[in-house]
């Protein structure tokens, strides 16, 4: 009875001592939503106070974001583009090495392994000056290629399919080129059917990532039209700026879909990102 | 034809078809970048001429900018592995205590900033602590009886927000990495300190710790290479000129001499830096953690 009493009290402790780390996460974002609500045209200069001044409120700055801030919807397309194709390619290829790396042994093997594991070494902002030279040389310069291509090599992607994959029964493979598939029908046909919590959790990850993804695009991409979320909002943070409206209301439009899909889909994300972490 | 056709779809073949695409283009895009850059930096490279100068690059490193970039990295660094990694362990701790209630509204909460970008994130800390002294920090400040501060304005208070926006953005997923690696320990284990009249201490100390050892070295290596090519943080607050560099990062630095002044060698000759930095730096980390005596497996 006593330490059942104890165990209730050091649950309501372990509670409200959680209660702080939970609002110091969720407090800037309600911040920011708060601030999308209140004229923005000192917003930048004098900063967000904390008095709801309700009286203020209005949704000015989601109106202007349709009506006069279009080019806003032009980065959101942009970035919808680049993440679709980013994200599909990679998985296609990604979830290919992983699978022919867990399922066959052929000469070169390990060779394969080693390159993956020395890419998720290497910075790949160090390789930024090469790359943007063959970009030019390629003419992708201010383009969705561009962008796309380097995005394509993933090894955490690579290594998260190679693990998925050796738990997949090897004998299915025999029965199915019995049964006279060839060895892509039984990739595609039978493996990809049942890789699908694989692909669940990388699409997710990697969707997240291309879609937040900055310093490669900014070099990349030159002109307002073709630049992504996350670049064109970059622009607007100047405190001289006049387009605040704008960036406030475009950073919660930006946020607020993702968070959706953490909702939705909050076991995938955390399946996705602990593979590395506990095997390793 | 025939005989290619039956290659192309005989069992032998099938794997290298496989991982044919994603080799050309690791050799494209990974490899060759890797060794062209290297090139690069014995370089110097000008419209229609190419000279290579040898180890000059090199030597042109050792001007108080490097400094200020590298230093300002590490302390970054230091900073981000300081708070980043016992924070979300203690937290971890706390959410996979069977007493706790409302574990997967915590651990969703504190995850959630991780899905903001760098820029969002960024026009939040600014709105937040902008310089006037009706902003938020500097109204919360004020009430404890301090000056307002232009956060952005000097070294120390630039590096706590870069600091504070990579922690707040980061902190949930650590919490996720170490919380993965709590649910591996078996529980018997706890049940059998228990019955040797362990305390809670004494299982934190000798079960929960040595358990969690391979989670929190790959913590700590993602948040030294992490810290070491970050730009972004500093970015948002400054973009790539901050007044007498306080906002200036080894990457930072790479981009502004690599994209704004043309400098392609000198660029490359940063980029090699790090690379070698982030290379000794990992390996002494793995080296004194005792990975290398390991053997194979988990």
């Amino acid at each position: 009875m006593t330490t059942e009493k104890r165990h209730r009290w050091v649950s309501y402790l372990l509670f409200l001592f959680m209660l702080i780390p939970a609002l110091i996460a969720l407090f800037p974002l309600g911040a920011l939503i708060l601030a999308s609500l209140k004229p923005s045209t000192e917003l930048m200069r004098f900063g967000l106070n904390l008095y709801p001044q309700f009286e203020l409120w209005s949704l000015d700055n989601y109106t202007y974001l349709f009506t006069e801030g279009s080019i806003y919807f032009h980065w959101f397309k942009n970035s919808l583009i680049i993440t679709f194709f980013s994200t599909f390619l990679a998985l296609f290829f990604s979830s290919m090495v992983g699978y022919s790396l867990a399922m066959y042994s052929f000469r070169g093997q390990n060779i394969v392994l080693l390159l993956v594991l020395l890419v998720m070494m290497i910075p790949f902002e160090i390789l930024m000056l090469p790359l943007f030279n063959m970009m030019i040389a390629l003419n992708t310069v201010n383009t969705y290629a561009g962008v796309i291509l380097p995005m394509l090599v993933h090894p955490l992607a690579v290594f998260f399919f190679r693990q998925f994959a050796l738990g997949l029964p090897k004998e299915l493979m025999d029965a199915a080129r019995i049964d006279g598939c060839s060895e892509y029908g039984i990739f595609f046909k039978i493996m990809v059917p049942l890789m699908t919590p694989a692909y669940g959790a990388m699409a997710i990850l990697l969707a997240l990532f291309s879609w937040n993804n900055f310093l490669w695009p900014l070099v990349v991409l030159r002109t307002s039209d073709m630049f992504t979320l996350p670049i064109g909002l970059a622009g607007l943070l100047s405190p001289y700026g006049n387009n605040y409206d704008v960036l406030i209301s475009g950073s919660v439009l930006t946020v607020i879909p993702i968070i959706i899909v953490f909702l939705f889909f909050q076991r995938y994300f955390i399946s996705g990102l602990t593979v590395g972490g506990v095997k390793g | 034809m025939e005989r290619m056709k039956s290659l192309f779809y005989s069992q032998k073949m099938a794997p290298y078809i496989f991982v044919l695409p994603f080799v050309v283009l690791f050799a494209g895009f990974y490899l060759y970048p890797v060794i062209s850059t290297v090139i690069m930096s014995f370089q110097v490279i000008l419209p229609g001429q190419t000279a290579f100068v040898g180890l000059q690059n090199y030597q042109k490193l050792l001007n108080p900018t490097f400094f200020t970039a590298f230093w300002n990295t590490t302390v970054y660094t230091f900073w981000t592995i300081v708070i980043l990694i016992p924070l979300p362990l203690l937290l971890a701790v706390i959410l996979n205590s069977p007493i706790m209630k409302y574990r997967t509204f915590f651990r969703a909460a504190i995850f959630v900033p991780a899905l903001t970008s760098t820029i969002v994130a960024g026009v939040i800390f600014r709105l937040l602590f902008a310089e006037s002294d009706t902003a938020f920090a500097n109204s919360v400040i004020s009430f404890f009886g301090f000056e307002p501060i232009a956060w952005r304005q000097h070294a120390g208070t630039l590096m706590f927000l870069m600091v504070g926006l990579a922690a707040w953005r980061w902190m949930g997923v650590n919490l996720i990495y170490f919380l993965a690696g709590l649910q591996n320990i078996p529980k018997e284990m706890y049940e059998a300190a228990e019955i040797d009249g362990a305390n809670a201490f004494d299982k934190f100390r000798h079960i929960t710790i040595p358990f969690l050892k391979p989670v929190s070295i790959y913590v700590l290596t993602i948040t030294l290479f992490a810290g070491y090519k970050m730009f972004e943080e500093a970015y948002v607050f400054w973009e790539v000129n901050s007044p007498g560099n306080i906002g200036l990062t080894l990457v930072g630095y790479l981009y502004k001499e690599g994209f704004q002044y043309n400098q392609l060698g000198y660029g490359s000759a940063i980029g090699v830096t790090v690379l070698i930095i982030v290379g000794i730096l990992g390996f002494l980390q793995l080296k004194v953690l005792g990975v290398f005596q390991k053997k194979e497996g988990n």
